[in-house]
Parts: structure tokens; sequence; C-alpha cells
């Protein structure tokens, strides 16, 4: 088996700003070379231990989806030692990807069923992922109704704003875009946060209706009753944890929640798995 | 169970009858011999199961600081004074303390009395007598051999140079006061490394910390280091590694030295907790000393009195900047 | 079956004649304590010590490991590529281990060898690395290693099981390694396996007898998690706690690490070092917030994840073999055997009583 702690070598092909503040930055990353890309296959939901030499490594949600080629994309939040580090490196630099880890959206289990999108913040990364793979060509038909709820504190905060209006001209998927205040008069979408408007515009809880929740825990606090309400049972509601990590592989022991390792047995659970553990996230 | 024992057992449980504290700290009966276990009693029932004896070593001042209760505490001598530290430094209020103090005549060295057997210890008797029960007889059993001991001569290095046997600060005593000894030269081991050459110095302390796991069993157990966040923890930015590097590990000891200088009272909990046998105070106690030396200053002795490091005066020595 | 007598007087020799094969780990006096360290070129090792501080879990998970090593210089080709570091896994041998302490390492390895991934220092190690166990004889009051899984002549986890009889040792050689090793010492003088079975039989007993502290951990596995994390007693057991690390360090069965990376000029390395849960960064998140901020919880996630946690997750009994060096070290005299007790033997109040 592979040294799972050598990272693969990665060149920064390009870096955005995602957001109005500058607190987030959309790395692109290609492999230096093409056999890691195959090596690096995922699925919608993973994260990678982005590794910087000298600095440290970090656990982040992946934000490009499987069914992009040629790269990887994450969007960084820059809040510690090695994130400000990350952000203010630029194209061309060298580095380190580990992965792919964790656990993934159970896209098998939502083979044929509709599925309801809440995110918020910049957790949406791997909602991106999830989006842009249920949206391909080769895959829409496999599910039912897809809607989305996203919002952010404020317009310029919405991640991946281009995307987010391109998917809301679609007719195969329902976006319901909110910011949680605006002063933009031209604003076209939603104003009220993101359990509220879970409330209003979700879909009610059928059979064949599943939710995926990703965003930071005082979102998921009071979304959770909002979806309860809307008659979704815990093992139709899917979660996706943070917690601190160093190795990402399930060995060094920190990222537990009882005896499930975010890392490994996660980041990916449905409520009624979390409804088991302690509340230690 | 001698005098001291019965004595804390009253005071406690009446102070926890009347409702004038929360909880009440102090020492229970270890599992292993010659252990004691810091513990607290909420009821007068619980309060029963406190003993005192030449085990009680570790310095339960280090429980109390930022706590909010109205807590009873069994203090010795030292502990007493790390009391008054935090009140100095602002980590609880007098107010909030009943303080139940013992004089001391000395907690006694495990590591050398184990030295004196060649299996190991099973079995510890402290003898009641018909003296002020100070546990100055005790017996040591293995499975070989049984010996009569005496504390005299297996003191805590730290209580051998100990002047303030007395609590400085209480509420209530549990024994009489006893009699302060005089010592000739209470920094005799630290003129002793002092006066080595750098070179047999260098590897004095090289030879000392070798054994280091950097288990910050010594920080934790001192009273004295409570920051929020240790210096060796920092990330942001990261002063000290953390690995088994020999510069990291000296770095950790002598700069932690340094932050309890004006504050150590030789209290000995960090030589108590190193599972490695470390003389950590071989660090220090040259800043007491120097404290005492430079400023004549002793820790913990007055409530109204802040450390010389922590305070300005115009008539404070200059010499040594020009 | 088969066992080797070596007779003392020919033992370092045998010992100095290994060592052209293999790197020698054992135990050592160090000031008051004994280690595992390793050997020196002519350093003897001392068959005489009655346990040691830190358990020989430094051998395959060393404390602190340099796993990846990289040059910054951005005039070399391969800057910024982070590489393998160079560790010698040249065949070693540890002697002296005892029987619990080898039983730990077959608990490390189900974290570290996984069918997932294979942490390769580690594992690496391992598979260069022979046990040459020594039992028991005289077990201390602080072992209770047979109501944990072990025993003080338990077989598992080794590759030889050396007993101490006075004026020799038997060598019970249990796989191809261990023969390989007292081979290479030059011990081969074969004894009557049905003989050196009916002596270490009864050795085993005596020291299986002396042995009168325990735990119960039979009703473990039938616990709820949630009952037993939510139960009350853990405050108060926590109480004196320091959260030192004392306990983690010491234990041959903690495996929790801490990966940092340090720079130097311009080559930066990627080190391993061991790390306790008693730390309160442990769990630390980049924003602040810390699921376990309060000593309470971290003390409870020790005892949860030894006694509970993997018990459930690997059905093979508890992470805790009975070695008693946390109860032996602990600053406040926190006893493993107690909590234990305590988990055990917990009902939740039903609620109707409440």
């Amino acid at each position: 088996m592979e040294n799972p702690y050598m990272p693969y070598p990665v060149r920064i092909d390009d870096i955005e700003i995602a957001t109005e503040d500058k607190s987030l930055k959309t790395f692109k990353f290609v492999f230096l070379n093409k056999e890691d890309e195959e090596k690096f296959s995922y699925h919608a939901g993973q994260f990678a231990e982005l590794s910087i030499p000298g600095k440290g490594e970090i656990p982040i949600g992946i934000a490009s989806s499987p069914v992009e080629k040629g790269f990887v994309k994450f969007t960084v939040f820059k809040t510690g030692v090695v994130t400000s580090y990350l952000h203010n490196m630029k194209a061309g630099d060298i580095m380190g990807i580990r992965g792919p880890l964790g656990n993934w959206y159970p896209w098998d289990k939502l083979q044929g069923k509709n599925v309801i999108i809440i995110g918020g913040g910049f957790a949406f990364t791997t909602l991106r992922s999830s989006i842009i793979y249920m949206l391909d060509p080769a895959n829409r038909s496999k599910f039912g109704n897809i809607d989305v709820v996203y919002g952010a504190r404020s317009p310029g905060m919405l991640l991946y704003q281009d995307e987010l209006f391109e998917w809301e001209a679609r007719d195969d998927i329902n976006m319901h875009i909110t910011v949680d205040g605006t002063d933009d008069p031209d604003w076209k979408y939603n104003v009220g946060f993101v359990p509220t408007i879970v409330e209003q515009k979700a879909p009610k809880a059928d059979a064949d209706t599943y939710a995926i929740v990703c965003g930071p825990p005082v979102m998921i606090k009071f979304t959770q009753p909002a979806l309860e309400k809307l008659g979704y049972r815990e093992d139709q509601i899917i979660m996706s944890l943070e917690n601190r990590m160093k190795c990402g592989i399930g060995m060094c022991g920190r990222c537990n929640i009882g005896k499930e390792l975010v890392c490994k047995d996660g980041p990916v659970f449905t409520l009624e798995q979390l409804n088991k553990t302690p509340k230690e996230y | 169970m001698n005098k001291r024992t019965e004595k804390i057992r009253e005071l406690a449980s009446n102070l926890l009858k009347d409702g004038k504290v929360d909880m009440v700290i102090g020492f229970n009966q270890g599992t292993t011999p010659m252990a004691t276990n810091p513990d607290i009693a909420r009821s007068p029932e619980q309060a029963e199961k406190f003993i005192w004896d030449n085990n009680c070593s570790i310095n339960l001042a280090n429980y109390l600081a930022d706590r909010k209760e109205k807590i009873g505490i069994i203090a010795k001598g030292c502990d007493t004074r790390n009391i008054v530290n935090h009140i100095v430094e602002n980590k609880i209020s007098r107010d909030q303390l009943h303080i139940i103090g013992v004089p001391c005549t000395g907690m006694i060295d495990k590591v050398k009395i184990a030295s004196e057997f060649d299996d190991e210890i099973i079995e510890y008797n402290e003898d009641t007598g018909s003296d002020s029960d100070s546990g100055n007889n005790f017996s040591v059993k293995t499975a070989s051999e049984t010996k009569e001991l005496l504390k005299k001569d297996y003191l805590k290095a730290n209580c051998s140079t100990c002047m303030h046997r007395n609590p400085v600060i209480y509420d209530e005593l549990a024994a009489d006061l006893v009699e302060e000894p005089v010592i000739e030269d209470q920094f005799a081991d630290v003129r002793a490394i002092e006066e080595m050459d750098s070179k047999d110095k260098w590897n004095y302390f090289d030879d000392l910390l070798k054994d280091c796991i950097r288990c910050y069993a010594c920080r934790n157990a001192c009273p004295l280091c409570f920051c929020p966040t240790c210096f060796v923890d920092e990330s942001d930015p990261q002063w000290v590694g953390k690995g088994q590097n020999d510069i990291d590990i000296r770095t950790f000891h002598f700069l932690r030295a340094y932050h309890c200088a004006g504050r150590c009272t030789d209290c000995g909990a960090c030589v108590e907790a190193c599972p490695m046998d470390i003389n950590v105070r071989a660090f220090t106690r040259k800043l007491v000393k120097d404290s005492f030396e430079i400023y004549g200053w002793e820790a913990g002795l007055d409530t109204e009195k802040r450390p010389p490091l922590d305070t300005f005066n115009p008539n404070d020595p200059d010499e040594f900047i020009k | 079956m088969k066992v080797i007598k070596i007779d003392k007087k020919e033992w370092d020799k045998g010992i100095d004649k290994s060592r052209e094969k293999y790197q020698l780990f054992g135990p050592v006096k160090s000031k008051n304590n004994h280690i595992f360290k390793k050997l020196e070129n002519d350093q003897p090792l001392d068959m005489e010590y009655k346990d040691s501080v830190l358990s020989p879990k430094s051998v395959l998970f060393p404390q602190t490991e340099k796993i990846l090593e990289t040059t910054l210089d951005e005039s070399k080709d391969d800057h910024h590529i982070m590489k393998r570091a160079d560790t010698d896994y040249s065949p070693r041998a540890v002697i002296g281990i005892s029987p619990c302490d080898a039983k730990a390492v077959q608990l490390v390895k189900l974290n570290f060898d996984t069918k997932d991934y294979r942490d390769p220092y580690w594992c690496d190690a391992y598979e260069a690395t022979t046990f040459i166990g020594l039992a028991v004889n005289r077990p201390s009051i602080y072992d209770f290693s047979p109501s944990a899984g072990s025993g003080p002549f338990a077989e598992e986890g080794l590759d030889v099981l050396l007993v101490d009889c006075g004026n020799e040792y038997l060598a019970k050689v249990l796989t191809d390694k261990g023969e390989a090793f007292l081979g290479a010492a030059g011990f081969t003088r074969k004894e009557d396996a049905k003989h050196a079975e009916t002596i270490i039989t009864k050795m085993k007993k005596e020291a299986e007898d002396a042995i009168v502290s325990t735990i119960s951990t039979d009703k473990l596995k039938d616990k709820e998690i949630l009952d037993l994390h939510g139960a009350p007693f853990w405050d108060d057991l926590a109480f004196s706690c320091i959260n030192c690390g004392t306990c983690t360090y010491v234990c041959p069965t903690c495996w929790c690490f801490d990966i940092q990376d340090e720079t130097k000029g311009n080559m930066s390395i990627r080190i391993r070092n061991w790390d306790t849960c008693m730390s309160p960064l442990f769990t630390m998140h980049g924003s602040g917030h810390n699921p376990r901020a309060e000593k309470t919880q971290r003390v409870r996630q020790r005892f949860m994840h030894k006694l509970k946690y993997f018990v459930d997750k690997y059905d093979q009994g508890t992470m805790c073999i009975g070695c008693g060096r946390c109860v032996k070290h602990c600053p406040v005299n926190i006893d493993i055997r107690e909590v234990c007790n305590t988990m055990n033997s917990y009902e939740p109040k039903s609620e109707n009583e409440i």
C-alpha cells in the first residue's frame, strides 16, 4: 500500500478571491504527475489534506466535482497558520495534497430520489461538488427533484456566485438563494436566514426525499427543527461534520466523536447515526 | 488515624454541615502504597474520607484558580503561600475561601525510600505514636523485608530547606503551630550548581533533562502555571517545537522557571508529579534564591504585597542598565 | 513445541553475537527507573528490571519521528516535493519485553495496519522486529494483566517467551522469527519440551496466583455509549486530574499522535510526536471552538476510549492490558481499575426512579 502520509505534489494553477471580504479564496490545483490525478479519483463529499511543507496541513472539503477533469479545486477560509500562508501563495507554487479522504454523500442511496441541499456560509464547497455531479448530463436522470437552499451573510459573501446564478436559470434544479440581509435594491432572490427559507421553500418530506445539510453549527442547530417540521426523519437527513484533524486516515485518534472517527467513518453521517454519538463536536 | 486526620475531618464536616462552603478540597487515601488522591467533599459524609499523612505532597492550591464557589481547603505551609499568590494574582478572592491550615513537619521522599529496598514497596504505615502525631516514624514493607524509618532521614528536598512550615494565612488550624526551623544556608544546593564550571554545569543540566518526556506534569501540578495558553502551546507564532529536541526541552524548562520567578514557593509539587524523577526544582530554586538575595523577596507571604517583577519603585537597583 | 535452554553464563556472549544481525532494544536503567532503549554498541540490557516507566511502544513508535522531509531550496529540481524520511528498518530485536506489553503491540497494530490504510513507519518497524519476551515471575502489585486480557506468562504477540529459572532461561520458541533470533545468538541447546512445559506451567500458575488486583469488564460491551458518557460520576472522578499526559505517555496502548512541521534554513521536516487527549489543544479547532474544552470531558474521553469505544469498535476486549503504569505514575492517584469497575457496574437510573 502507498504511504498515506505522502502528499501528491501539485502546482497552484489559479487563485480566485471567493468573497468580497477576501477571507476566502478558491485554489485550483493541477497534479505534477498525471497518474496522481487518477489515483486521486474522488466522490462528492470527500475532503483532502492540503499540505504545505514547513507549515502543516489542513483538511478541506473538495469543491471541484468528480466530473470536472484535469484539476481539483478547494475554497479555503483564512483562519490560522497554514491557511494564512496558503492565502499568500501564488500561482505556480508547489505544495501537496493528500487524499481523497473520508466517506462521501451516499450517492447509491440517493439514486432515484429527490434531494434537497442546504448549505450556509463557506460550508458550501462539497455541496458545489455534489450539485455539479448531479447536474452533469450523465447523471441528471439518476435523480429526482433537486432543491438547493444556500445562504450567506450578504450577496458578496456567497461562494461561486456565477455558477449559482447559472443554476438559478436552469429548469432542472430549484435554487433558493438567500442572504441574511442586503442593501442592494437589485437583489432578486430571498432575504432571510437559511432555516427560515428551508421552512418556507423546501419540499415536504416523503419516502423519496433526502436532505443534505452542511454549514456552521448555528445554522445546523436551527435547520434541524425546520426539517423536522417538514417531516424529515433522522435517517433522511445527511450531514457533513468538521473536527480537528491531523492524519486524516483514522490513526492519530483526535477527531473521534464517540467511537466514530470524523476523518474515516465520516465526515458524512446521517442524523440517525449522530444521535447515537456523544455530542462532542 | 492520627490527630491531624481526625481534626481535618471534624473541621471539614462542620464547614459542610453549617453550609459555610460549597465544597472542601483535601486528600483521600490512595489506592496504592504511599499515594494520596486530592478529592472534594460536598457533604459531611464525604469529608470523613479525608486523611493527612506524610504523603500529602501535591499542592492543593492548584485546584483553586478561577473557581467560583465558596471553597474550604486543607493547606499546609507552602500551599497557603500559593493561596496568597493566587489572591495577589486575582485567581481567587479571599472571601471565597475558608482555609484549614495544617502546620506541617514535612513530607517524605518516595524515591529515596524506594531506593532503600530491592523489591517494590507493598505497604506503608505511619505510627500513630504518643507524640503530636507528626508521622515521625513510619514503616515500609516489601515482599522480603519491613523497615522502620524516621521521617527526618527521608524528608523531601524542599521540606528539608523549608522555613515556612506553619500556614501563613488560615481561618482555622488542624493542629498546633510548629516550630519554624532555622536553616543555615537554605540555598546550598543552588550554590553547588553555581560554582560548577561551564562544562560541568552544561553536563549537569543535560543529564538532568535527558529523560524528559514533555508530559507537562510539572507545569500542570504547579499552582503558578495557570496561563490560558502556555507558551509551549502557542501556534501562531510558535515559540517552541513540540518534539523531543534537546533545545526545545531545555527552552521549556528554563523559560518555565523564569515565569515562576518571584512566585515560586518551592512546594515541590513539580518534582512530586514528574514520572521520570527529574529534579525540576533545580531550575526554579535558582530563581527563588535570586529573588531572595537580590530583592529580599519570598513569595506568598503577604496578600498586600506584589512580587518584585510585578512592581516598580524608584529605588530599584539599576547599575546593570547602562 | 520447542524450548531452548540458555545458561545465564552464556547470555551476554549470545546477546553480543546477535548484535551482528540485529539492532537490539532492551531495558536500561536511567536514574531510578528503567526505560526501553536502543542499546549502544556494547551496552548490556538489564534483565533484572522489575518494570519500566515507559513502555516498549517507543521501539515501534518513537516519541518523535521524522516522517517526511522537503527541501525548500528553489534552486533544486525537487524543491517543495515531499519525500519519505530515511529510517533504518534493518532487523531489530526487543529483548525483555513483558507479555502484557507485547499484547499491547498487537492492539496498537489494529490502529496502524487497517484494510484501508497502512502506516508504513509503524508497520515497517513492526515487521523488522522480533519480540523476545520475558515472563514476569514476580508480578508487581500494580499488575492486573490477567483480568485485562493478558497475563504474566501470556504469549500473544511474542516470538520467544523467556522464563527466568534462576541459573538459566528456558526459551519457548513461538515463531520462526523467534527461532531465527535464537539461532543468531547461538542459543541452540534444546531442552526436553515436556519437561520444560511442566516447569513453565508451574511458574505460570504461581505468578498468576500472586496477582490479586483485578478489573471487571464483562458488562462493558452491553452498556450504551450515551449512558456511560452521560453518567454522573465523571465530574468527581475527574476532579483531581491535572491533565498532564503522564498516563498517556507511559501507557503501552495509547497511540495518539500529533503531526508538526519544522523548518531550519532551507530544510523542512514533518515529524510525528506522541500527543495526549489530556491536552486542551488536542481537539481545538482553528476557529477557536473546542468540543472538549473542559477537563472532565477530556478525562472522560480517555476512559471511554480505553474501556468502551475500543471495546465496541474492535471486539477484542478492552484497550487496557493491565500493566499498571498509569496507576503507579499518576501524580494524583487516578486509578483506572476503579474507573473500570465504576463503568462496568454503572446502571443508569430508569425513568421511574428519577
